[in-house]
């Protein structure tokens, strides 16, 4: 309190078109601020957890599966080669919505962060896209040290299977967005992520083709896949990483259906985060 | 002499290395009012949740209702009601709800409860609030719960930490009116606060405490008497003037505190030295005189002001 | 001066061994559970049952075609009746978990619930148990209701199955008083997470999904210290009625499990609640 400066004034030094400009990226520099201070238990799990998985299934259960499907193989390759791509899609969309959700509720409601911020010149939409562009950050640095797992673990058999990483990014992306914006909309729930966690993404996990072909599932169960934003990116990665027989305009349909999602999850996240803070 | 009903003898309180309380002596008797008051972070929460017997004092003797705490703590919180500094409400249930739930921790008859959780309704202005979550409240509306929830049990003593914080005045006002008949009930009443007017109201003794230690214990008119005078004249002259004036006018006055906004004259007759000081030729911005309170009290023993 | 009713419950207990911390009312905790399960947790309770019920739908019958049937005991074993026991031991530890640390800690620093319960005459004790019995009581509802599912669907061959639902009331004591031990140790929110480093490797590798013997020696020498391995090869031998001596070595692994958590608990219940 002792060494005030000479008052110079907000007119002066505040400058309220560079706020309204990039508003956002002011908002991802907080929000990174507090997720490097996790930095190390988030590479721990993005190295772990597919070092376990495909160890495990991919192996373990693999080891079963293969035997018992013969010279075949399953779509024509390894168990493990069949299931990397999915769980590699799986991650970034585990590690965005971790970033998206968990930070949301915070913000809105924990410790109301959201509302401080939005007492500066930072709008609900920089606050919207800010918490985005983080969650962007994770799923994108999730995906790629999951990709470089599958690389050691030998299953990246097409020269063009570095694209998968970008399809499960965008995969990340479009989910997290959605989730940030059903967080968003949520007023007072503490048990939202076991919700979510158990009615949401377990189902989505479970039934998207991840484990075998959704074509296996009884045909009631296997709209799941088709509005499963999982099942569209593991069908692209099983393309890009082992060419997997897929026809082009299906390949267009998983393309757009992801990125169809994405907009709205985004269009609906600014909208509800505006009105939030307005309320 | 009536009896004793908490007793404390050399009270510590440590967590790890940092001394919350220490060593402090008081005796809380019978029917009685008893006041904690002292600025943030002096130690009576600390020593609220030691005489709840819900936290372990590291060294010292205490006795509420005769009993050790560490020995016989749920007996002696079946005599308590304790309504905490920070609201620990049951956010998964309704209004009605905390107090029914309540009251059965005490092990109270569901028969009894349902007359009594009226009764509270009433008492805390929440019957129509009564099957609301309490997320749903306000931050009034929960302190009143809050505190009605600590009134199910009829307890022997009631501890209030700064109780009425979020209160708007007409609930405080009911609030006061409330302990005071509680009091007379023969109800023990300790409570903590930071207002002077709600301490000099409720409290029939209080000690003053600063960084865990006692500064001084009396009722609120002789803390006044003794560590003050009748009347004080504050005066302001802006903030880079207030400290070059202090010297000036401490000559006009028996003693003279300076705060960075402004300056406390103790006096006798606040008009006379007013006038005495435009005589000297002083020009303050403002002044006011008013009645020495336990906030000068606090002053002259810490040197610090209570609210900062 | 009248004596109210709380006095004399709580002076009920004078003299009584662990009067200190128990008073002798964790049914008024449990009560308490139930209140809350009418009016606001009954999605989360709800949702603990799904989900082994789901894992059986997706693993079972997607992967039964590809997997084909396993060898148990010398008996080939449809893979469906293979992982529905292993679903069963899972659920009942995923339930006590949660219940018992994550549960556990928001209750006690998020909502100070604690701090209100234990400013009445109730012990942490009375706290402590109330909490673990709620939690057993759901998840026997779990194990009867999944029962309930998979045996009309032949799922489970021997009659000596239905010992599995007392079983997994077992395994979930067991994992409940070890979890609130641990959570008597954490400091802080992030700590807790430690115990999902701990579950997931647990949960993939104890033989949930195919029998342990593809695992080198060694690495099964490894698995079969953590307590997954026997609560699912304790469910397994009992619903395809593979029973032998092994089976009652499993039980005493979660009795011995019991009787460290709650030894380590009561020791921490100051620490725990009182602080
Ligand atoms: N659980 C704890 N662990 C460590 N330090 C603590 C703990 N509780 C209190 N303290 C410390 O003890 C001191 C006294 O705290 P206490 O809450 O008793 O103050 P108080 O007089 O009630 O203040 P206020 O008016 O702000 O409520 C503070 O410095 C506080 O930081
Ligand atoms: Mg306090």
């Amino acid at each position: 309190m002792s060494s005030f400066q000479a008052r110079q004034g907000s007119l002066k030094i505040v400058d309220a078109a560079k706020v309204a400009a990039r508003g956002a990226l002011f908002v991802t520099e907080a929000r990174l601020r507090s997720m490097l201070k996790w930095v190390w238990l988030i590479i721990s799990i993005a190295i772990a957890n597919p070092v376990l998985y495909l160890i495990s299934i991919g192996l373990g259960l693999g080891s079963y599966i293969d035997q018992n499907a013969g010279s075949a193989g399953i779509d024509g390759v390894s168990y493990l080669t069949f299931l990397a791509p999915a769980l590699l899609a799986t991650a970034a969309i585990q590690g965005a919505m971790d970033e998206s959700v968990f930070p949301t509720l915070e913000g809105f409601k924990w410790n109301k962060t959201f509302f401080s911020m939005n007492a500066t010149p930072l709008s609900g939409n920089h606050i919207a896209m800010g918490v985005f562009f983080n969650s962007l950050i994770r799923t994108v640095f999730t995906a790629v040290l999951y990709w470089l797992v599958m690389l050691a673990f030998g299953v990246l058999e097409s020269p063009r299977a570095y694209l998968a990483i970008f399809t499960a990014v965008m995969a990340g992306a479009a989910f997290g967005a959605l989730m940030q914006a059903l967080a968003g909309l949520l007023e007072n729930e503490n048990m939202f992520f076991t919700i979510v966690e158990r009615f949401i993404i377990m189902p989505l996990f479970l039934f998207s083709g991840t484990f075998y072909p959704l074509s296996s599932m009884p045909i009631f169960l296997q709209w799941i896949g088709w509005i499963s934003p999982l099942w569209h990116a593991t069908e692209l990665g099983r393309w890009l990483t082992y060419g997997s027989e897929i026809s082009t305009s299906m390949l267009f349909v998983h393309f757009i259906f992801l990125n169809s999602i994405l907009a709205v999850g985004l269009f609906a996240s600014r909208r509800i985060f505006t009105r939030r803070l307005g309320k | 002499m009536s009896e004793s009903l908490i007793r404390a003898r050399g009270l510590t309180k440590k967590f790890d290395d940092f001394t919350a309380v220490n060593g402090i002596d008081f005796d809380v008797l019978k029917g009685e009012s008893f006041g904690l008051l002292g600025p943030n972070g002096a130690g009576k929460s600390t020593a609220m949740r030691m005489i709840g017997a819900t936290s372990q004092r590291t060294s010292g003797e205490l006795t509420i209702l005769g009993k050790d705490p560490e020995q016989f703590g749920p007996q002696i919180r079946a005599h308590l009601g304790v309504v905490p500094q920070q609201d620990n409400l049951d956010t998964q249930l309704s209004v009605t709800e905390n107090l029914y739930i309540y009251g059965r921790y005490f092990g109270l008859s569901r028969k009894f409860l349902k007359g009594k959780i009226e009764e509270l309704l009433a008492f805390a202005q929440l019957e129509e609030k009564r099957s609301a979550k309490v997320e749903s409240l306000s931050g009034g509306m929960k302190r009143r719960l809050t505190i009605a929830r600590a009134l199910v049990s009829e307890p022997e003593i009631l501890m209030l930490d700064e109780p009425t914080t979020g209160l708007d005045p007409q609930a405080r006002h009911i609030l006061w009116d409330r302990l005071f008949r509680l009091k007379e009930d023969g109800v023990t009443l300790l409570i903590t606060t930071h207002f002077m007017d709600e301490a000099e109201q409720l409290c029939d003794r209080l000690v003053v405490m600063d960084k865990g230690s006692i500064m001084a214990e009396g009722s609120p008119a002789q803390l006044i008497k003794d560590y003050s005078t009748k009347e004080v004249l504050e005066v302001r002259f802006g903030s880079e003037r207030n400290a070059g004036m202090a010297n000036d006018l401490g000559q006009l006055c028996e003693r003279i505190e300076e705060l960075p906004d402004r300056i406390l004259m103790y006096t006798e007759d606040g008009e006379e030295l007013l006038e005495r000081v435009y005589k000297k030729g002083f020009h303050p911005k403002t002044s006011l005189v008013r009645r020495s309170s336990l906030e000068d009290v606090f002053l002259r023993l810490t040197g610090r002001t209570l609210v900062d | 001066m009248i004596l109210s009713t709380a006095v004399a419950i709580a002076e009920a207990r004078m003299g009584k061994p662990g009067e200190k911390y128990y008073s002798g009312r964790s049914r008024a905790i449990m009560e308490r559970a139930y209140i809350a399960f009418k009016s606001s947790t009954w999605m989360i309770v709800i949702s603990g049952f799904v989900e082994p019920v789901l894992f059986l739908l997706s693993f079972g019958y997607g992967l039964k075609d590809l997997v084909g049937d396993i060898t148990v005991a010398g008996q080939p074993v449809g893979y469906v009746a293979f992982i529905a026991p292993a679903l069963l031991a899972t659920s009942a530890m995923n339930g006590a978990i949660y219940d018992s640390t994550m549960n556990v800690y928001f209750k006690l620093k998020h909502d100070r619930l604690y701090h209100g319960m234990l400013a009445t005459s109730l012990g942490p004790m009375d706290v402590a148990l109330g909490e673990i019995s709620w939690a057993l009581l759901r998840g026997l509802s779990y194990s009867i209701g999944f029962m309930a599912i998979v045996a009309p669907l032949g799922l489970i061959p021997s009659m000596w199955g239905i010992l599995a639902i007392p079983a997994a009331v077992l395994i979930a004591f067991g994992f409940a008083s070890f979890g609130m031990a641990v959570t008597s140790y954490m400091k802080s929110f992030q700590q807790l997470e430690i115990v999902n480093v701990v579950l997931l490797p647990m949960f993939l590798f104890s033989g949930s999904f195919y029998p342990l013997d593809v695992f080198p020696e060694w690495l099964q020498t490894v698995i079969r210290i953590f307590p997954l391995a026997h609560a699912i090869d304790l469910v397994r031998g009992l619903t395809l009625g593979n029973i032998s001596w092994a089976l009652a070595g499993h039980a005493m692994y979660f009795v011995v499990m019991i009787v460290i958590g709650l030894f380590f608990t009561t020791r921490r219940l100051n620490a725990l609640f009182m602080r």
